[in-house]
């Protein structure tokens, strides 16, 4: 029984091993907890993109709720950093990873800064692209093309009849729907603002933006040129057009592969996925499993893993939750706070790595060890813990995923050199533990372990 | 995020719409992206530099962060960029001369840094800013002129001797955006579409090919006016805003455990998989500037920084400066000061204030906290020199992109002007006024004060005077500005 349906490009056919599945988990998720590799590479590949692809019913938050120090419960809305330990927590404990992951790709798609707005709106907006993560693109452009935050981030509450702000007009077209000069002139820009006229907001002294709403007389109701079209447009064209537009499926299919695949697009795969992607009437989940079906998702270079996608993924491995705000600040270390996008037009998944974000990532390992750093007076592997033992222990400790031989090698050589000419009595019990301690911060940090 | 280009800034925001995009557009540029359309306007200039190829580096000494610009473009290897500075640092002068260049950004009021307090017609054309007779120290060579009280500490070094100003710097025909005028001051020419900057050319001819910290930016990103078209140049933050630290990992362990990432790095960092060859790049090179810069890291005993703490204090400074929590300038030239000290091979140094002067309302408070931070940063950062021995090697040349306009706007602020102040400030510095007072009688067209020094002529006579190299080199139609006798 086929549980996806025929999918409109190549399959990839290889031996779906633990290693397959782990890239799949890492990509389409948040990496694996311990065992989940093994489990998931024996449901074959149909089965395990559809468990992603296809969840039931409500996601379940699995393990210990989210705390700051001294157990204080997470305050998303009023505290600063506290919202980007929330989602950091769901990446980690939902039991719907793809869910998230999709709400991840949405978010720097649609980027939007809560630096316009406020937590509470950009929670709120977080849900509406959990809504449609794996829903309809035509649906979720209208959603957040009234989407308070993205309505204050973009001035679409300004944008009136007779001051038109071009603003998000331009940002919907080249970066949302079309692509940067692709199927339009500054003439679509300007009468495509006009279209999306009419949206404004309350200020209050007390709760600051409220009561979003579309003000028929703020609307522009003229005739509008669009694409060559002519009507007395409003927002929801202005939508329908962009999606309908004859470059916008080229433009979806290629910058949403461009999120889970490092090749290139072939133009044969690309026109597959246009295709599928129009007949199925911008539904977004089919597109998603013939990509995470794709040959080149297994077969293609590695991607190197986000940081917040890493950072979730080493709490997973080691079987740990949120118990620390420091993630909020860390994650500006490493280069990606959740509801402060760089810009507009989001992260650049092409460069997450330089020798600021390189250390970034080495204070988060330290985040993550601040619970599991040995000390004391005793060594839990005892006295006759061998090089390889320590290491296989450090290894297990983050979830049990293998690396190269090459990486291996240069950790083993490591915990030689610290154990060498450790021969006292006193010196046994220190130097094992700085063995695997220092394995413990090696190994997330391997270039095979940062990546997928 | 403090490179987040943020077009809606909350809260009040009191700098033009043309300041705020065009800093949007340098953030976006100096991260080797293109800006998106909303915040680009065909008519500004690029910056200086971008498109240079980008790598980072890590800077031992401190265990600082350095973006090294142009390695790439030259051929350098990262061993050779790390072996290139050891040997550079042995083989320059310990006297040899180093520059700074702080840019107040926005826009400084320079008719309230020195004003002609109780002049009628300064108090026509500013009702509600005038700095008033009296309250400031009075300016050396010209009685009539009165230093802001918040710069205080600059005027007492001026009475000291120890420091240039030129109270009508600028140049003819001045363009009033932002981004533009910041670019001719940067490239050292009015010229729009000149791409290297007047520190980078000088070093392009007269530094070196391998020592990225000839030219060292303090921005936490390349500085415009250090643009290079072939050698090296460096950018950090502040030297010691960033540690590696191991959990329970201590001593010669923790040492060979840093060195093991970058070993692995040096391994991998050409394999054929982009994303292993990311990660192993970063980590190599992590590594190589720890190794290159050993004998900094060794000398150091920097630990980290509060916000309410002493600067000077955590370099190793018997100065103190401003707190940290006022900004990020103290901390920057105490930094400096500290490299400097400890043999860094510098020549060219760029900065650029916390404070945005670009001023147009509610001026006051901007300008006296920023101007106060300015002034007190400088002034410990020169008794911080002499203290250390090495004031002869400095001088720093503190600029702005324009004035503002003489009469005052109606949001109690001003708006851009023509010609401003600079300082150049230093132990070697010929102290004195060079040029004069621009008079408000004889306004430009535009109310705006005219300038009687170009700042080519400036930079000419600093080529000349202060490196003793000919500015012709650097400066384009050198021969056609005046020069100052700026170096005692």
């Amino acid at each position: 029984m086929s549980l996806l349906g025929p999918s409109p490009t190549a399959v990839y056919k290889g031996p779906f091993t633990e290693e397959a599945a782990t890239r799949l988990l890492w990509r389409a998720g948040f990496g694996p907890r311990p065992g989940d590799a093994e489990r998931v590479s024996k449901l074959g590949l149909e089965a395990a993109v559809a468990s992603l692809t296809r969840p039931s019913g409500q996601a379940k938050l699995v393990g210990k709720a989210p705390h700051g120090a001294k157990n204080v419960p997470l305050d998303p809305i009023n505290v600063w950093g506290d919202d980007h330990c929330w989602w950091l927590d769901r990446m980690v404990r939902s039991d719907q990873q793809l869910t998230e992951r999709m709400t991840l790709v949405w978010h720097s798609w649609f980027a939007t800064s809560e630096s316009a707005s406020s937590a509470q709106l950009m929670i709120d907006q977080n849900w509406t692209m959990r809504r449609q993560a794996l829903g309809n693109f035509h649906q979720l452009l209208l959603d957040i093309t009234v989407d308070p935050a993205m309505l204050l981030w973009l001035n679409g509450n300004e944008n009136v009849k007779g001051y038109p702000n071009e603003n998000y007009g331009r940002e919907m077209l080249e970066l949302f729907t079309l692509g940067a000069d692709q199927g339009y002139n500054e003439d679509d820009v300007v009468q495509n603002a006009r279209a999306l006229s009419g949206w404004t907001n309350t200020w209050s002294d007390t709760k600051g933006p409220i009561d979003f709403r579309f003000d028929p007389t703020l609307h522009d109701n003229g005739v509008k040129k669009i694409f060559g079209k002519r009507g007395r447009f409003d927002w929801k064209d202005s939508c329908r057009l962009a999606v309908t537009h004859k470059w916008h499926p080229s433009f979806f299919v290629q910058k949403l592969w461009g999120y889970f695949v490092g090749a290139d697009l072939p133009a044969g795969t690309a026109k597959q996925l246009e295709r599928a992607y129009v007949s199925g009437g911008y539904e977004v989940r089919p597109i998603v499993e013939a990509i995470l079906q794709h040959p080149l998702f297994y077969e293609g270079p590695r991607l190197v893993i986000p940081p917040v996608v890493w950072t979730a993924g080493m709490l997973r491995a080691s079987k740990q939750t949120i118990t620390t705000t420091n993630w909020a600040w860390i994650a500006s270390l490493t280069g990606q706070v959740l509801f402060q996008p760089p810009n507009v037009s989001g992260w650049d998944y092409a460069s997450w790595l330089d020798t600021a974000r390189w250390a970034g990532r080495l204070w988060a390992v330290n985040t993550a060890l601040q619970e599991h750093t040995l000390s004391g007076k005793t060594y839990p592997g005892g006295d006759s813990e061998t090089n390889a033992e320590s290491y296989q222990t450090a290894i297990d400790f983050w979830g049990g995923r293998p690396l190269s031989k090459v990486a291996a090698q240069h950790l083993l050589d490591l915990g030689g050199r610290i154990s060498h000419g450790q021969n006292q009595t006193w010196e046994q019990v220190e130097f094992r533990q700085q063995r695997q301690n220092a394995f413990r911060n090696l190994v997330p940090m391997t270039p095979d372990w940062m990546t997928a | 995020m403090s490179d987040t280009p943020n077009p809606q800034v909350s809260g009040p925001q009191n700098y033009c719409d043309g300041f705020a995009r065009s800093q949007m557009v340098r953030r976006v540029l100096a991260t080797g992206k293109r800006p998106v359309a909303r915040e680009w306007d065909p008519r500004m200039p690029i910056p200086a530099g971008v498109g240079v190829d980008r790598r980072h580096f890590l800077a031992g000494m401190f265990g600082g962060v350095a973006m090294v610009y142009g390695a790439e473009r030259s051929g350098l290897t990262d061993r050779m960029l790390g072996n290139g500075i050891a040997q550079a640092a042995s083989l320059q002068s310990p006297n040899s001369p180093i520059l700074v260049s702080l840019f107040m950004q926005g826009g400084l009021d320079s008719l309230s840094l020195l004003a002609p307090a109780g002049d009628p017609l300064y108090e026509k054309y500013r009702p509600t800013l005038a700095v008033a007779p009296g309250s400031g120290v009075q300016f050396r060579e010209d009685p009539s002129l009165t230093w802001h009280p918040s710069a205080t500490s600059i005027g007492n070094l001026h009475n000291a001797g120890k420091v240039a100003v030129f109270p009508g710097i600028g140049y003819g025909d001045p363009d009033l955006s932002h981004f533009t005028s910041r670019h001719y001051w940067e490239v050292g020419a009015t010229d729009a579409s000149l791409n290297t900057g007047w520190m980078g050319r000088f070093l392009d001819v007269y530094g070196d090919a391998s020592n990225p910290f000839q030219g060292l930016s303090m921005d936490g990103q390349m500085n415009p006016s250090l643009a290079t078209a072939k050698n090296p140049t460096a950018a950090i933050d502040q030297p010691n805003n960033f540690a590696v630290y191991l959990n329970g990992v201590w001593g010669d362990a923790s040492n060979w455990t840093l060195e093991t990432a970058s070993r692995l790095g040096d391994n991998q960092r050409h394999s054929t998989d982009p994303a292993i060859k990311q990660v192993a790049s970063a980590a190599s090179e992590v590594g190589i500037v720890r190794r290159s810069l050993k004998p900094w890291s060794n000398a150091s005993t920097v630990s980290g920084t509060d916000s309410t703490s002493n600067p000077g204090a955590v370099y190793g400074s018997s100065v103190t400066y401003p707190e940290a929590s006022a900004g990020d300038l103290p901390g920057r030239l105490a930094g400096l000061a500290s490299m400097i000290a400890h043999g860094l091979p510098l020549s060219c140094v760029a900065l650029t204030t916390d404070t945005q002067f670009d001023t147009h309302a509610s001026q006051t408070a901007t300008f006296n906290a920023g101007v106060q931070l300015v002034s007190d940063s400088l002034a410990a950062f020169q008794a911080d020199l002499e203290a250390r021995g090495i004031d002869d090697r400095v001088i720093v040349h503190v600029w702005s992109e324009f004035g503002r306009r003489a009469q005052e706007n109606t949001s109690d602020g001003t708006d851009h002007g023509a010609a401003g102040t600079s300082l150049l400030i230093g132990s070697r510095v010929n102290g004195g006024m060079v040029g004069e007072f621009a008079p408000l009688s004889q306004l430009d067209v535009n109310g705006n004060q005219r300038e009687n020094v170009d700042f080519r002529g400036v930079y000419c006579s600093l080529v000349e005077q202060w490196f003793k190299k000919d500015a012709g080199a650097v400066i384009e139609h050198a021969s056609r500005f005046p020069r100052y006798s700026l170096i005692t």
